[in-house]
């Protein structure tokens, strides 16, 4: 029988695949243009990326924070809300850890003291994906737009808190430095062969989050009916869902999500709040969340392959003066390109292929 | 005389599927002609080749003698080939005019155009008796009307040979009739008319010659005069036919349903229901004839919890329905699941499945909340076991509860939301449209499990449009029209004739 659409197996593996490669092309391109050797220099990124050891634990440790971002957009576009904001929820979920941190660093002891600010963190993302869900959900209003608006509200909000925060006698625009109960405990306590890395137990809460999110969306009813409302908001209406409330419960999932990515970030590597903190990697997010087609596996390897070129990035500007450091954040965007926007864009010729194959 | 059309050995595959086999057959110039076949017969398909939808793989394609190549719908038009869509094409906030005109504008200028165009549309509205006025907007007319402003594009377009895809689904009895009038007109005009419909009562009246297609392939090609239906059904489906479905004696028990004055306002402020009272017993089906868009469909969806009414009261089972105090329907309807409704919807694509789940998720859907095992999550080891035990029970094909279900047959996916609806043991059944782009074996098969369904002592509320099914099923009928009821009969007095008028707007009084 002709096929109308692709397996699964092409949809999931051939076509990231594809794409992914089509990306990395169009890098090599422009390394071949900044008069370097292309293969010399993919050697290298993925050389300092993932074949050493302090290299890899380097790229787990962003990739820890991409796996929550990308949680955040993955969680909401399965209910059919695309949650551009994960951005400006991390920043607040930073707001959110800081203030639990400048409260109780002093008195608590760390094994209460890191949850509270998880928890505050979780909190602060939340809330601010709030209003958006709600106004999806009574008024309308798109969350595209909203999200969006509220990164931008988020960085002038946070903009002005953090400049208040900043100890007298500080030239940093940051807050004080945390105590050292507020840090997150590194792996490298307990494997030292890790070196000198932030890789921290966020990676494990992270690995955790996405064992928890498998779960939650494919085996418990909340999932289920999560996914319904995503693929046909008539149907789920008939189903019983109430529409409304699942679009708020999943922007504040969405958004506790994004404001866990900060734990990372803050109590694991910087120790204070600065201005902005996030650097993109809310955005980020919104392509681990496509590449990685919301499913747990997809998510962590696309978060790992973001934290890679990161890590590999950094080194090869180092190595290769010609390469300036912006080259990883062009290949980030090619990648976006690739396997975001253009998503599909080999699928038609694959089907074509199959069919093809399948006759012959 | 040459024939208008002649397909010779027309042959189409969707790569294993044989859409079109072999297909020859001829339609002489100036008749109607019916070609009819149950979904998935190779009709559409074959329009469509006619239309320039599709190519065939081989096989010719004559028209007016001379073989011809058709690769796009422009190719059809330019050789006087007209089709009128059983979903209309039309723009609903344009005038028939600018409806007409759109695709022939006539260069960048329109007003000079528009007054030449104009003066045609008169012309031909008057020599076919269309009554259309061509400065009406299209989403003022009814669905009549609006059907003859489709038709008006085909003439205008120098249509020669119609094809109409079931263009009496939408229409009552008398609009049929006037459907028919012009096109015996067109007839007499010496113009060509395919007729496609699964309706036989229509082939029998107005048809001069009839193919039959089953799978792919004419089984069939009869003069109408010389056939009957009973012919045709059988060569339709391949086997005999059970006319009446057996029934266990009319005994209806206690009031399940009690509908009082029923209001639905919308927010333009025009009534979609007014009015509505009536009730329904145990062990009774209560058919709501009607055209569609008369309010059927909201009254269900209000009795489904998925819209709130604005005025009136419902009783299920000595209870009222808990409409008051809310501000929208929102979870309403998993309250009135609870509570012992089935609801089969009526655009079982939009409401009733999700196409990208499974069947076997489908079977759950709507009652996730009763399949949890102990850790809150769902037992899918129980949800597999019930799931395989309806598809036997309810003879879904493919057995397959893997499968996603939108690559099921519209029949088939009918038959797992009834059998999801029916399992949950429901008081009250609401079914909408149960037989829509189903086909005939399928029918029988979901015919059969209402009327089980009713023996049961289970209390049905049925709406449909096709009067056939009404009489199949019915104990007692309601017709509605513009949100209000108009009539109510016993079976026992089925009337086309005066069902057609009630339907029409034409009160009992």
């Amino acid at each position: 029988m002709k096929k109308t659409e692709l397996p699964r197996w092409a949809t999931a593996v051939v076509l990231p695949l594809l794409n992914l490669l089509s990306a990395l092309l169009v890098a090599a391109l422009a390394i071949h243009l900044l008069g370097e050797s292309p293969v010399e220099s993919l050697s290298i990124l993925i050389h300092s990326a993932l074949f050493n050891l302090e290299g890899l634990s380097y790229t787990l440790f962003y990739a820890s924070t991409f796996i929550f971002t990308g949680l955040a957009v993955s969680i909401a576009m399965k209910g059919g809300l695309f949650n551009i904001g994960a951005e400006g929820q991390m920043y607040l979920g930073g707001l959110g850890l800081t203030v639990a941190l400048l409260a109780f660093d002093n008195t608590l002891p760390a094994w209460l003291l890191i949850p509270v600010a998880m928890l505050g963190s979780a909190l602060f993302g939340a809330a601010w994906a709030f209003l958006p869900g709600f106004l999806q959900a009574r008024r309308g209003s798109h969350v595209v737009v909203t999200t969006i608006m509220f990164n931008f509200i988020a960085a002038d909000l946070m903009n002005t808190i953090i400049l208040k925060l900043v100890p007298a006698g500080q030239q940093n625009p940051a807050s004080r430095v945390f105590a050292a109960a507020a840090e997150m405990p590194r792996l490298n306590t307990w494997m030292p062969s890790l070196g000198d890395t932030p890789l921290n137990i966020s990676f494990l809460i992270a690995i955790a989050a996405l064992v928890i999110y498998g779960v939650m969306v494919w085996r418990s009813s909340w999932g289920y009916q999560l996914r319904a409302t995503g693929l046909n908001q008539h149907a789920a209406h008939y189903a019983g869902v109430s529409i409304s409330r699942m679009v708020i419960v999943t922007m504040l999932v969405s958004g506790a999500l994004a404001g866990l990515a900060a734990v990372n970030s803050v109590m694991g590597s910087t120790h204070y709040l600065s201005l902005n903190f996030p650097a993109g990697a809310g955005f980020v997010g919104i392509a681990i969340a496509l590449m990685g087609r919301q499913h747990p596996v997809g998510i962590f390897l696309s978060s790992v392959l973001f934290g890679a070129l990161i890590q590999g990035g950094f080194d090869l500007s180092l190595e290769k003066p010609n390469i300036p450091p912006e080259t990883f954040i062009f290949i980030q965007g090619l990648i976006i390109l690739f396997c975001g926007a253009m998503e599909n864009f080999y699928g038609p010729a694959l089907l074509k292929l199959l069919n093809l194959g399948r006759k012959g | 005389m040459q024939p208008a059309v002649e397909f010779r050995n027309i042959s189409k595959a969707f790569a294993a599927v044989q859409a079109n086999a072999d297909v020859s057959f001829t339609i002489d110039r100036g008749a109607i002609h019916g070609v009819i076949g149950e979904n998935g017969a190779g009709k559409s398909t074959l329009m469509s080749i006619l239309y320039g939808y599709y190519k065939a793989d081989s096989g010719q394609l004559l028209i007016d003698g001379q073989e011809r190549s058709i690769r796009t719908s422009h190719d059809a038009i330019a050789l006087g080939i007209g089709m009128v869509h059983q979903h209309f094409m039309l723009v609903e906030n344009m005038t028939v005019l600018d409806n007409v005109m759109l695709g022939s504008e006539g260069g960048f200028k329109l007003a000079a155009h528009r007054a030449q165009v104009e003066a045609k549309l008169r012309e031909i509205c008057a020599r076919y008796r269309l009554d259309v006025d061509p400065l009406a907007t299209v989403h003022d007319l009814s669905v009549g009307a609006q059907q003859r402003v489709e038709i008006l594009k085909q003439i205008y377009r120098s249509a020669n040979i119609l094809i109409l895809d079931e263009p009496t689904a939408v229409l009552t009895a008398q609009e049929t009739a006037s459907l028919f009038e012009i096109l015996r007109l067109f007839k007499e005009q010496g113009k060509t008319i395919i007729l496609i419909t699964h309706k036989l009562g229509e082939i029998m009246e107005i048809t001069d010659q009839v193919t039959v297609m089953r799978g792919g392939r004419v089984v069939g090609a009869v003069d109408t005069v010389s056939t009957s239906k009973e012919q045709l059904a059988n060569m339709m489906v391949g086997r005999p036919i059970q006319s009446e479905l057996p029934r266990a004696p009319f005994k209806p028990g206690a009031p399940v349903l009690a509908v009082a004055g029923l209001n639905l306002t919308d927010a333009q402020g025009v009534k979609l229901l007014d009015d509505v009272s009536f009730t329904l017993r145990a062990g009774e089906i209560v058919a709501i004839a009607g055209v569609s868009g008369n309010g059927q469909s909201e009254l269900m969806e209000i009795l489904s919890g998925m819209r709130l009414p604005t005025g009136g009261r419902v009783d299920f089972l000595g209870q009222h329905l808990p409409y008051t105090g809310r501000t929208h329907a929102d979870g309403l309807p998993a309250t009135f699941r609870k509570l012992g409704i089935g609801h089969v919807p009526e655009d079982r694509l939009r409401d009733g499945v999700i196409k990208d789940f499974s069947v076997m998720q489908n079977t759950v859907f709507g009652y996730q909340d009763r399949v949890k095992n102990r850790w809150g999550l769902f037992d899918f080891d129980a949800i597999a076991k019930r799931c395989g035990h309806l598809l036997n029970a309810f003879d879904v094909r493919p057995n397959n509860p893997d499968l996603r279900i939108g690559l099921l047959s519209g029949g088939n996916q009918q038959k797992v939301v009834i059998a999801r609806e029916v399992s949950a043991q429901p008081k009250l059944m609401l079914v909408g449209q149960p037989t829509r782009g189903v086909d005939i074996g399928t029918i029988e098969a979901i015919h059969t499990q209402l009327l089980r369904l009713r023996d049961e002592g289970v209390a049905i509320l049925l709406v449909s449009v096709e009067l056939e099914e009404v009489r199949a099923l019915a104990d007692r009928i309601v017709v509605m029209s513009g949100g209000r009821i108009t009539g109510e009969l016993p079976i026992e007095e089925f009337d086309t004739t005066r069902i057609g008028l009630l339907m029409g707007g034409m009160h009992k009084s």
